[in-house]
């Protein structure tokens, strides 16, 4: 129909998501989308703005994620233990990772602009005053809770990191600041890449605001400054980890992001993601948008479980975990492979050798269980 | 995770019901082990919250801390801790019996204890929590400004020494139920999911009228099977906010104490499912025969424990911050030296396990269609004939045989013998013969004919591998010999001042 093609491709997509404010990107999004590249369900979800929680709960799935009160508190006090007194802390922390002479820096708290907290708002300042520091050499200021922007499968990302710091050594760094521990110098690791993982998110982003103002991306480190809670006290402890393989691999991962437009435009024409319309409309609109689901999903999206189950029902391998998921190649459902072992179904070619290793380890499971 | 586990996992997704991946159990589960099922406050790297313990399933203890900011309640909380484990591998410590080590002149009787104190956990971030207890605790100053009760470093040695050892497979003085369970069943569902102890029991022990998969997704639900720890659920962490301010804001004792009571009623609720799952876990591992090495593995737990009971006495400096780098490679040796040979007596006790080697082709299974018992062949000394006797196995059609001639293989129904493949046939139906050349193993004998049982009969069906659990471990110099190269033998770790004074907030 060309009345759709001719229309704005943005348009599509918060048509999709209905009346209700977008969700925005943000870092972790950015992440969990690249965790699973190949997930378009995902992808229009996140690039429509819709509340995936709300969605989820629609759908019969209660979101099981939530933040303790505890957690939050800790987190709090934690940032505000690192800003207090100008930044104090963190400029000892830079001053004993970078060893460099950092008496004094100023900070300029970009959580809002003259009393306007929008974000188009607080980026245009940011711009301003990154322009600003890496234009004159000597300029100390730290950058508080910045924004800055990306472009994710044909979307802007508004990002906010906790900081960016001056030029220490001819170098940018940007720093995170995260409230797990960090125990005899060793962190949770887990948690530690999810935080370099969004750590490389701002730093792409952060290059691209160098190329937009013609100013040299060299001058952004690789490296970022993650601080958190030293043992078991509250007392920050910063370390600089290095990004370069986060970042390459990131750059991969959006580069082959399918652009969500183009995935929204294959939806058929009374498709819906607005939370407010019925069950059965949204499950029907879902359902068109195809999902890539793995049991580790199930940590970080808050579509997981309904995910799961349609997995469960179409008995793909790959909801076993990847251990079956690698031993069944080429074989794209469980109940294939148990008629292969019961003899029911003959494989394919390309399914043959597969079948048989399960064939003869399913015979020997048979004799030895009988052995004992 | 191996194709037989694949299978397995795939016929547990259509029949609703766990599989079982062995036939024996594969770890030592005492009369009396220790459980211990503790909650953290969220968002701390280790602030204990609650914790039920005990060797009685009717009646664990509750250990609470009402306010867990407060530093003088986590020390009390250590110190309730401390009183019954402690008392726990006190309760070990009593009879020994003697063994033997070295060999030659090096030979030297010692002695261990019968017993050895074994803590369950839930899963493996249980494990994780008593490391992090055991390093919060351990190094404390018992004088001084930052004094604490003296339970208080013993308990953090014996917590770190138990999760030193957890690392170690053959090890069974820490284990993690989820883990446990899931090395002996497989499910229906993804690795990761079976890591929720609840969902994990659903499968292998459906309720009635359930099948596994079901109950599995029911038991994910936290407001009926709230988590396994230490985390807790964030919607539980609601109510326990409210209570802990108003606990705070009581305006007298008598109001602080009733809030008190309800903080213990709702921390207790949260952990006495988990409590009787774990239980349940160890009635039904209990129900499974033991495997032939398990009582080895278990004595070496023994000696390992009467060594560190002896030390503690003797010396007792806690365990470093950090490993230094000789002690770092005596364990990472030690630790690939248990894995193989733990993987090694894993497959010997059951031909369940022994059928992935089979699979892979490190093991066949054979009959014995010809035997030579007479047979000699030249020795080392020229002129000389050795005792040699073959046999020769005959595998079914569509056994694999991935082993070359010339390989050292053995069999785990006599381990004493050393055999080696002399030739490998494959015959026209697709099975293969192998001739296998016996060396060894015939009590003592050095000539015909063979002691009854020691060379295999006629139509004996006999599995053979290239897994040898009695392979000796790579030797490393005794720890006061570390040469100057190496930096010359390790300090023990000196517990500074900063140690005691480190805060806990």
């Amino acid at each position: 129909m060309p009345s759709q093609q001719s229309e704005p491709p943005d348009d599509r997509l918060a048509r999709l998501r209905g009346p209700q404010p977008p969700q925005p990107y943000t870092a972790r999004k950015i992440t969990a989308l690249t965790a699973n590249p190949a997930c378009a369900r995902r992808a229009v979800l996140d690039a429509a703005g819709v509340d995936k929680a709300l969605l989820a709960q629609q759908v019969g799935y209660e979101p099981r994620f939530g933040q303790s009160p505890f957690a939050l508190a800790r987190e709090q006090a934690f940032h505000g233990l690192v800003k207090w007194g100008g930044y104090a802390e963190l400029i000892r922390l830079l001053r004993e990772q970078l060893s460099v002479p950092v008496a004094e820096a100023h900070v300029t708290d970009l959580n809002e602009v003259g009393g306007n907290t929008a974000l188009h708002v607080r980026e245009r300042e940011t711009r301003r005053l990154i322009a600003h520091v890496a234009s004159g050499q000597d300029v100390r200021l730290i950058l508080d809770r910045p924004v800055l922007t990306l472009e994710v499968a044909g979307q802007t990302a508004y990002l906010e990191p906790d900081a960016i710091t001056h030029r220490i050594e001819g170098k940018f760094h940007v720093v995170l600041i995260r409230s797990f521990a960090a125990i005899d110098g060793q962190a949770n690791p887990t948690a530690v890449a999810e935080a370099a993982k969004q750590a490389a998110v701002y730093v792409l982003a952060l290059r691209r605001a160098f190329d937009t103002a013609g100013l040299p991306t060299e001058q952004i480190s690789h490296e970022f400054l993650l601080v958190c809670p030293k043992d078991f006290s509250n007392r920050p402890y910063g370390r600089l980890i290095d990004l370069r393989q986060e970042l390459d691999a990131l750059q991969f991962q959006l580069t082959r992001l399918r652009r969500a437009e183009d995935l929204a435009a294959q939806l058929p024409e009374t498709a819906t993601l607005d939370t407010t319309r019925s069950t059965d409309e949204l499950s029907a609109s879902i359902e068109a948008l195809d999902a890539s689901y793995t049991p580790s999903c199930l940590s970080f999206c808050e579509m997981a479980r309904y995910c799961r189950d349609e997995a469960d029902g179409c008995a793909s391998p790959a909801r076993l975990g990847n251990g079956v998921r690698n031993d069944l190649p080429g074989i794209d459902s469980t109940r294939t492979a148990l008629d292969y072992l019961d003899g029911v179904a003959a494989p394919g070619e390309a399914e043959t050798e597969a079948a048989d290793l399960l064939r003869a380890a399913a015979r020997l499971r048979r004799l030895r269980r009988g052995a004992a | 995770m191996s194709v037989l586990s694949t299978v397995a996992a795939l016929t547990a997704s259509r029949t609703g019901r766990a599989e079982p991946l062995t036939t024996v159990r594969h770890q030592h589960l005492d009369e009396k082990p220790f459980v211990l099922v503790p909650l953290t406050l969220a968002g701390e790297a280790c602030a204990p919250l609650a914790a039920l313990v005990g060797t009685d399933p009717e009646r664990p203890t509750l250990l609470t801390v009402r306010q867990p900011r407060n530093r003088a309640e986590r020390f009390r909380f250590a110190e309730r801790l401390a009183a019954l484990l402690l008392a726990y591998i006190d309760g070990c410590r009593t009879e020994t019996e003697p063994y033997t080590v070295g060999r030659g002149r090096e030979k030297e009787e010692r002695l261990r204890f019968q017993r050895a104190p074994q803590l369950l956990v839930p899963n493996g971030e249980g494990i994780a929590y008593v490391r992090l207890l055991g390093r919060l605790t351990r190094l404390r100053a018992t004088e001084g400004p930052y004094a604490v009760d003296s339970s208080v470093p013993t308990l953090g040695k014996w917590l770190t020494w138990f999760a030193e050892l957890a690392e170690f497979p053959n090890s069974g003085v820490l284990l993690a139920m989820t883990r446990l369970l899931a090395a002996h069943w497989a499910t229906g569902q993804s690795p990761s999911e079976d890591s929720h102890l609840a969902s994990l029991l659903a499968w292998i022990d459906p309720p009635e009228g359930s099948d596994g998969a079901r109950a599995a997704r029911e038991a994910e639900d936290p407001a009926v099977w709230p988590p396994a720890g230490p985390s807790t659920d964030p919607v539980f962490d609601r109510t326990l906010h409210e209570l802990m301010t108003r606990y705070d804001d009581a305006s007298d004792d008598r109001g602080r104490e009733a809030v008190g009571r309800q903080i213990d009623r709702e921390l207790s609720g949260q952990m006495l499912p988990t409590w009787r799952l774990m239980w349940r876990g160890v009635e039904l591992l209990r129900d499974l025969p033991e495997g032939a090495h398990v009582p080895d593995r278990w004595a070496l737990d023994r000696r390992w424990f009467s060594e560190y009971a002896e030390y503690l006495d003797a010396d007792g400096r806690p365990q470093a911050r950090r490993d230094q780098a000789v002690r770092a490679a005596r364990r990472l040796a030690r630790l690939e030296d248990a894995v193989t040979r733990y993987e090694a007596e894993r497959a010997y006790d059951d031909p369940l396990v022994m059928a992935e080697y089979e699979l892979t082709g490190e093991a066949f299974t054979g009959t014995v269609t010809a035997r030579d018992e007479d047979r000699f062949v030249p020795g080392d000394r020229p002129g000389s004939q050795v005792w040699r006797p073959t046999i020769t196995l005959r595998t079914s059609t569509d056994t694999r045989v991935g082993l070359a001639v010339g390989t050292e293989v053995k069999s785990p129904a006599r381990p004493g013998q050393a055999a080696r493949i002399l030739e490998v046939r494959q015959e026209d139906d697709g099975g293969h013969t192998v001739v296998l050349q016996l060396k060894g193993g015939f009590a003592n004998k050095r000539k015909p004919p063979a002691p009854a049982g020691t060379l295999a009969e006629t139509g004996e069906e006999l599995t053979y591998t290239t897994l040898n659990p009695t392979a000796m471990p790579s030797a490393l110099p005794d720890e006061e010999n570390t040469p100057w190269t190496h930096g010359g033998p390790p300090q023990p770790y000196e517990p500074t001042d900063e140690d005691a004074e480190e805060t806990w907030e």
